[in-house]
């Protein structure tokens, strides 16, 4: 007993408190929210110990989602390199097509427990409120997704499927009519309807308790693939990258190799069209601490704690914060980040598609960039796992305008 | 200095500073005192106002859009105290722009500038301990938001750390004008007072002196806020404060008891 109180003391006060990561995290919100957020912790707390939750969960996740995804060796890729070998953790081959539908799942489960039938979500590319509209259909719940404007121009394909899948889509033209901007729309949607609503957010971002149990929802990505390659290989890899944007995929594809202090973590943010404020999604490089949406965390933003405009390629990754484990990742040095330009996920986009005949997102894209640049340096023996987060048949607009493709 | 409701119902009056400019803000809140707000609430500009309806939404990109900053509210605080010493000066913020700022570095110009007070839109008690210390320090009185989906445990820990009023917001939803006021209002004021004796003011939804006439029965003060911000985006920059001043003299005229009714 000593030697517990003894140990808690010498944490700061904060980190003891719910939903921290070291400094980051917390409850930036309306008070309005309050008795939401800590209604959704309780059912969530007590749905954990309830192992009808977790069987019905583990369930979906295998027969309707289709878990467990493969962890498939890219051997044309690595020859291709010459450097380190490449695996490819396969969550474009899950249902919806990206590994959304993981946390979709979990929270609909959720919300079906805590008794709301009226499911609000945001969405950058649409994959989340692809998710969303699926878990939605499956439930027999009313789904509204709020998209910015701007993204739905871009991502048109994934609004017709959510439209299609039953979802209202309600366009944001506020800001820079991205993600950030849909964000403030369905909170603000959940601030009136807060009675009757789970707002299924889509990443490890906002209040608590969102970044603890989306990442929880997404931990099953980091179990598998690290049994996978334990299996494949015998050992563990050098290195897991994963794209970040909120970082839901990243998490959980880190996370079971955070006590794996030989393992580097490797977080790859959207570097746009340069280093300028407003060029890009980078928040480790040109971010500070801030609160933005519910969480204290990295920001892009002006010396007034203005907001800045982000700009990606990859509408999952234009995002101004980040998750906050991800800050106390990068703080504590235990996860690096670094980004890759739009050019060259572009880039790696067509590289994998053409040695692999795999299409990635072009979010995902952005980690097999950072593979593509480290591999040729490292020995034939290392090992590169990458989180492969989604498919990239949602962005053959993007696709056929940038590589210039010809159709009909 | 601490906050003082001299009429019943007290007025505080939320202006977005900078919509349109900082010299007419300044004009715009010199009219509202003198036409009897007690309280004024320096509303500072943010790229993401998300507990905000339309109207504040709007007012708040055109004041970004114009570049005003915190330092620029603290300054129009500082000429509203020192041409009308008694009102009520509350900077309300959402809390990143504190943060870049400093909160030291903040607090110690609000108190210097003779703010009396501040409320954080998006501070709940419970993240409020350091803020709470750093205001103490520079003699500035804490405010919290409460709703009507604050639990009582919540409502009494709302009442424990606040200084100067509680503001309850009387419906669930974001800013913006609405028909009567909410039934929920009655019954979280009601709640309230069983852990305080602080003034309550009530806000969201209050646009005219109907609603006045209701808030005045049970609550302390009424806070007005969308209904004069969306006044001032209606009127042109030389007619605004004259507009603002008719427009909150005639919030507290008496009105017939059957139109006050919810």
């Amino acid at each position: 007993m000593a030697e517990k109180s003894r140990t808690q003391l010498e944490m700061p006060p904060v980190a003891r408190a719910p939903g921290r990561f070291d400094a980051y995290g917390g409850r930036y919100v309306p008070e309005t929210l309050m008795a939401a957020l800590q209604e959704l912790e309780a059912a969530y707390a007590e749905a954990q110990r309830d192992p009808a939750f977790s069987s019905e969960l583990a369930y979906l996740l295998h027969r309707y989602a289709g878990r467990p995804t493969p962890l498939y060796y890219a051997s044309r890729l690595t020859e291709s390199l010459g450097g380190a070998k490449i695996y490819l953790k396969r969550e474009d081959l899950l249902h919806t097509g990206a590994h959304k539908i993981n946390n979709c799942l979990g929270q609909g489960l959720l919300a079906r427990r805590m008794g709301k039938r009226r499911i609000i979500a945001e969405t950058g590319a649409g994959q989340h409120g692809v998710a969303t509209a699926t878990v939605c259909a499956l439930f027999g719940m009313e789904c509204i997704v709020y998209m910015g404007q701007e993204d739905m121009r871009r991502q048109e394909l994934n609004v017709y499927r959510m439209r299609l899948l039953g979802a209202e889509v309600r366009s944001v033209s506020a800001g820079s009519a991205t993600l950030k901007d849909a964000i403030n729309e369905a909170m603000r949607d959940w601030v009136v309807n807060v009675r009757t609503t789970h707002y299924l957010l889509g990443s490890v971002l906002g209040a608590h308790p969102y970044p603890t149990m989306v990442r929880d929802f997404q931990r099953v990505i980091g179990i598998e693939a690290r049994q996978q390659i334990l299996e494949a290989e015998g050992r563990l890899p050098n290195a897991v990258l994963a794209c970040v944007g909120g970082g839901s995929n990243a998490i959980g594809a880190f996370y079971e190799f955070i006590p794996d202090k030989n393992v580097r973590l490797i977080g790859v943010e959207a570097g746009g069209r340069g280093p300028g404020l407003g060029e890009h999604a980078a928040r480790f490089q040109g971010g500070s601490p801030g609160v933005l949406q519910g969480t204290y965390s990295y920001v892009l933003q002006d010396d007034a704690g203005q907001i800045s405009n982000t700009h990606s390629v990859s509408a999952g990754l234009d995002y101004a914060s980040i998750g906050p484990e991800h800050a106390a990742l990068h703080d504590s040095g235990r996860a690096e980040y670094v980004s890759a330009s739009d050019e060259a996920a572009l880039q790696a986009t067509v590289r994998l598609a053409r040695t692999e005949g795999i299409l990635p997102a072009l979010e995902s894209a952005h980690a097999v960039a950072e593979a593509i640049r480290i591999a040729p340096a490292m020995d034939r023996n290392d090992i590169l796992l990458i989180n492969v987060s989604g498919r990239g048949d949602k962005d053959m607009g993007i696709l056929a305008r940038e590589l210039n493709l010809q159709g009909a | 200095m601490a906050i003082h409701f001299h009429n019943h119902p007290g007025l505080v009056v939320y202006l977005t500073i900078g919509d349109p400019d900082l010299a007419t803000s300044k004009r715009i809140a010199l009219a509202a005192i003198d036409a009897g707000a007690d309280v004024l609430e320096l509303g500072v500009p943010f790229s993401d106002p998300l507990a905000d309806g339309p109207v504040i939404q709007r007012a708040s990109e055109r004041a970004v859009q114009n570049g005003t900053r915190l330092e620029d509210v603290l300054a129009l605080a500082s000429a509203l105290r020192k041409e009308r010493p008694s009102v009520g000066l509350v900077i309300f913020s959402y809390l990143n722009p504190i943060l870049q700022l400093g909160l030291e570095r903040f607090a110690a110009a609000a108190e210097n500038v003779g703010v009396d007070a501040v409320l954080a839109t998006d501070l709940i008690a419970e993240e409020s301990e350091e803020y709470r210390a750093v205001l103490r320090k520079h003699r500035l009185q804490p405010i919290f938001l409460a709703a009507p989906t604050s639990s009582d445990h919540r409502l009494a820990r709302i009442a424990e750390v606040s200084e100067g009023f509680i503001y309850a917001i009387s419906r669930v939803g974001i800013t913006g004008t609405q028909q009567q006021v909410a039934s929920d209002a009655r019954e979280l004021v009601t709640r309230l007072r069983r852990y305080t004796k602080l003034p309550i003011a009530l806000g969201f939804g209050i646009s005219n002196a109907a609603h006045v006439a209701v808030v005045a029965e049970y609550a302390d003060a009424a806070v007005v806020g969308s209904a004069i911000v969306a006044l001032i985006e209606q009127s042109s920059v030389e007619e605004a404060p004259a507009e603002v001043g008719k427009f909150i003299a005639a919030l507290r005229t008496p009105v017939a008891r059957e139109t006050a009714v919810p």
